[in-house]
């Protein structure tokens, strides 16, 4: 019965939406006899909305009571679950799989389009019911996809005994939290993308809506910034191979929608404040969208090889490269055809916080492109019949001088002034960042002197520019700084310390791999590790063989590790479960894996220093922008209560 | 021409959609054979990737017999599950003989200490250039050569204890 109620809701849903498109197309239709008809059309389009979250928000939450119950009558449920896994995994289980992450989605794509039709005040009237049509095609086209070639719901007669369990790397309590941090990345992305339709079908481009559209690209890119982050960690510990960051395609699919995204929110800064960059703003817009369904549709179609695909089906790839066509090459149409009327806004100096930002954005879109061609060049040698693998030597040769130069520039432009400044003045307000950032060129070059170029500027300019990104902040009142200039600075430092944890791995990291017997002690980094014993461990749905290791270091207390190698029995596969030791001044991480016939076991041991910097930058970063969107939307609520107060 | 321009990212978009769209019609096989085989090795001449030890050039493998060269890493874990395997292939008379793909000499000489050392002569390939000229991929990777230079066989992956009866058939097939 519940199965059959989600069914329907997802059907209603589905009907909703395409109201929901009709009535924006013909509350849009230029007939100037029937203005009264388009206003009943407009007021009807928001419930409808609404209307549309609850159904489909419905839906989900009862196949989520599906996955909880363990029901093996319904076809996803016995394919991806299994009575005896822990509850948040079954939990989790309704979105780690193709179907149930579709319908995930969907109903954020829906939640998302509600809270525009009941929050959104400040867009014109016209340009809000073009991007809610807008954003009911791109959910319809999903829910013909998850109705006709994904049903979540179908059943299965008869039911199986027991179901087949979920992919053991997916069993991490990460799992629960990161494809929905994403995915609502996502789907704030698309919601950019169908402001910026609306605009370019009601012709409407200019400060207004920069203003309106920017809460909702900032809360978008606040969640791929979290997702990004907890994903980088997830695969850190979880895939047991000691690296941060693989250049796997599906890192890259959420990369790219992350740098278009970052790319955008300083282009509607600019469009907001000076009425500047208004076409490349919409390009922006519309790019960030298409790559993060690029994105999608690579790892789910199968068509790159990927660690994370865990989802394939060339079928199903068929059916989003068809939506794909629609909505960006819809969208990309209606660019070329329309932005050509838009007017360019203001001009600027190139030495200006505009110069700055547009020098931002040319790099944050040359390292897109990169990575883009990066990510594409395998599919396009092999449609001439060679095989390639692209990977780290060429994405951190060519995307490392470019995020430097990058780096670089976002500790300039803040201090620069609007419209038009000189340099010297520029160079004077940036001495003590320039002085620090000379301090700890000389310093490194004393202490470690034999790092590589991209290790050594990471490491020097991490200082300088973290310094650099408090700059906004001097000789200001504390008190009276805007909430999103603390946003800025917040976000820009936290990149700062990012980099210095991803140039503090890449230089300091000590790495031993060796065949090891019980007994033995082995040094890595600061520490001597004996190797003490393996024991046989039984799990709730696996089985492991477990080292200990005592770690100590100098004439500290010691302290025990215990990693091991897990053998789930469905489905069998077998997992490392690294154990971690997490110190302030960096991590030891250790790996067990085979044993050999001598009774040696692999042992992989790392000391990386400060590498947990990477990721506390990323949630600073991620942070800034909280504190950003907070500033706007107070901001915004207190200029609309002084205007209820004059009217 | 500022038109132009405007279209040109739907015109890069397609050109991705046709790329992609014939991709999806043949999906690919994950694995990659060389495209080597049967043919005559490239010239190449390398050193001894362990001091004291013979290195390995093209013309060592046109001596008259077919042997194998295997090619493997201390860093990879599969290369000392492959170990045993080789040392069968040794004893019953195959001729072995090794690459070292981006290794320093010390872990080369422990490696050989803790697994054994089936290899004839040891060639250090530290930046891959013959292991792509002999079109592998991946470590470990074995190729059989006959006694001209020719490239017989490659086996991806690591040598089963059940394949090894299957490699040796090869070899004597190569005489």
């Amino acid at each position: 019965m519940m199965a059959e109620t989600g069914l329907a809701a997802l059907w209603l849903a589905a009907a909703l939406s395409l109201l929901q498109l009709v009535l924006g197309a013909m509350a849009l239709r230029p007939s100037p006899a029937a203005d009264g008809e388009a206003e009943a059309l407009s007021r009807a389009i928001r419930p409808v909305a609404v209307a549309q979250a609850l159904l489909v928000g419905l839906a989900f939450l009862l196949l989520i009571q599906l996955f909880l119950r363990t029901d093996l009558s319904v076809e996803l449920v016995a394919a991806n679950s299994h009575s005896l896994k822990p509850w948040l995994y079954k939990f989790a289980g309704a979105w780690g799989n193709h179907e149930g992450s579709m319908l995930l989605w969907v109903s954020v794509l829906a939640l998302a389009g509600a809270a525009v039709a009941l929050f959104e005040r400040r867009l014109p009237e016209r340009t809000l019911i073009a991007t809610l049509a807008a954003q009911a095609a791109i959910g319809l086209g999903f829910y013909v996809f998850l109705l006709f070639a994904s049903n979540p719901f179908r059943r299965l007669d008869p039911p199986p005994v027991e179901g087949n369990g979920l992919n053991p790397l997916l069993q991490d309590p990460g799992l629960a939290f990161h494809p929905p941090t994403l995915y609502f990345g996502y789907v704030g992305v698309s919601i950019g993308f169908s402001f910026a339709v609306g605009a370019l079908v009601t012709r409407n481009v200019g400060p207004a809506f920069a203003r309106a559209m920017r809460p909702w690209i900032l809360g978008a890119w606040i969640f791929l910034t979290l997702g990004i982050t907890a994903g980088s960690y997830w695969a850190y510990y979880e895939l047991g191979w000691g690296g941060w960051w693989f250049w796997d395609p599906v890192e890259n699919a959420s990369l790219m929608p992350w740098l278009a995204t970052t790319a955008l929110l300083h282009s509607v800064t600019v469009l907001a404040t000076r009425d500047s960059l208004r076409a490349w703003t919409v390009m922006l817009a519309v790019v960030a969208f298409s790559m993060s369904m690029v994105g999608t549709f690579l790892v789910r179609s199968g068509i790159l090889t990927s660690v994370h695909a865990f989802a394939v089906d060339p079928r199903r790839g068929a059916f989003i490269l068809v939506l794909l066509a629609l909505y960006i090459g819809g969208a990309l149409a209606l660019f070329g055809a329309r932005v050509g009327t838009v007017k360019e806004g203001t001009t600027f100096e190139p030495v200006s916080r505009e110069g700055a930002l547009v020098l931002n954005n040319l790099l944050l879109t040359v390292l897109l492109g990169l990575v883009l061609i990066g990510t594409l060049y395998p599919l396009a040698t092999e449609a001439m019949g060679v095989k390639v693998s692209v990977g780290p030597p060429y994405f951190n040769a060519v995307a490392g001088p470019v995020a430097l130069a990058l780096v670089v520039a976002m500790a300039v432009g803040p201090v620069l002034r609007w419209r038009r400044d000189r340099l010297k003045e520029a160079a004077r307000r940036l001495a003590i960042p320039l002085a620090v950032t000379a301090l700890a060129l000389v310093l490194v070059l004393a202490l470690a002197p034999r790092l590589s170029v991209l290790e050594l500027l990471g490491l020097v300019l991490a200082s300088g520019v973290g310094v650099a990104s408090l700059a906004p902040l001097w000789g200001r009142n504390l008190r009276r700084t805007p909430l999103f200039t603390w946003g800025m600075v917040v976000s820009h430092f936290g990149i700062a310390v990012s980099l210095a944890g991803m140039a503090s791995n890449a230089a300091f990291t000590q790495e031993r791999l060796v065949a090891a017997r019980p007994g033995e002690t082995l040094m890595v980094g600061p520490y001597a590790i004996r190797f003490d014993s393996v024991q046989p461990v039984v799990g709730p749905n696996w089985t492991a063989i477990e080292g200990q290791l005592t770690a100590r270091r100098g004439s500290h207390d010691p302290f025990v590790l215990r990693p091991q190698s897990r053998a789930f029995f469905t489905p069998p596969t077998e997992t490392s479960e690294a154990a971690i030791a997490t110190r302030f001044d960096g991590q030891l991480y250790t790996v067990i894996g085979k044993s050999d016939a001598a009774g040696r076991w692999q042992l992989r041991l790392w000391w990386k220093p400060f590498v947990t910097l990477i990721w506390l930058g990323g949630a600073m970063v991620a942070f800034g922008g909280f504190l950003a969107l907070i500033g706007r939307v107070r901001r915004a609520r207190r200029a609309r209560d002084r205007e209820e107060a004059w009217a | 021409m500022k038109r132009f321009f405007l279209w040109l990212p739907l015109a890069m978009f397609a050109l991705f959609l046709v790329v992609v769209a014939g991709k999806l019609r043949q999906p690919g096989d994950a694995t990659i054979r060389s495209h080597m085989i049967g043919k005559a090795i490239h010239e190449f001449a390398l050193q001894p990737a362990v001091p004291g030890r013979a290195g390995l050039s093209a013309s060592d493998l046109r001596a008259g017999r077919p042997r194998l060269i295997n090619v493997f890493a201390s860093w990879c874990i599969p290369c000392r599950a492959e170990a045993a395997q080789l040392e069968a292939l040794k004893r019953r008379g195959v001729p072995i003989d090794g690459i070292a793909i981006r290794d320093r000499p010390e872990d080369v000489a422990a490696f050989l200490r803790e697994n054994g050392d089936p290899f004839d002569r040891l060639g250090a390939d530290p930046r891959s250039q013959v292991q792509f000229a002999l079109g592998s991929s991946g470590v470990p990777e074995t190729f059989l050569v006959d006694g001209r230079g020719i490239i017989r066989l490659q086996h991806i992956g690591d040598i089963r204890p059940e394949e090894v009866g299957e490699i040796y058939a090869a070899w004597e097939r190569a005489k």
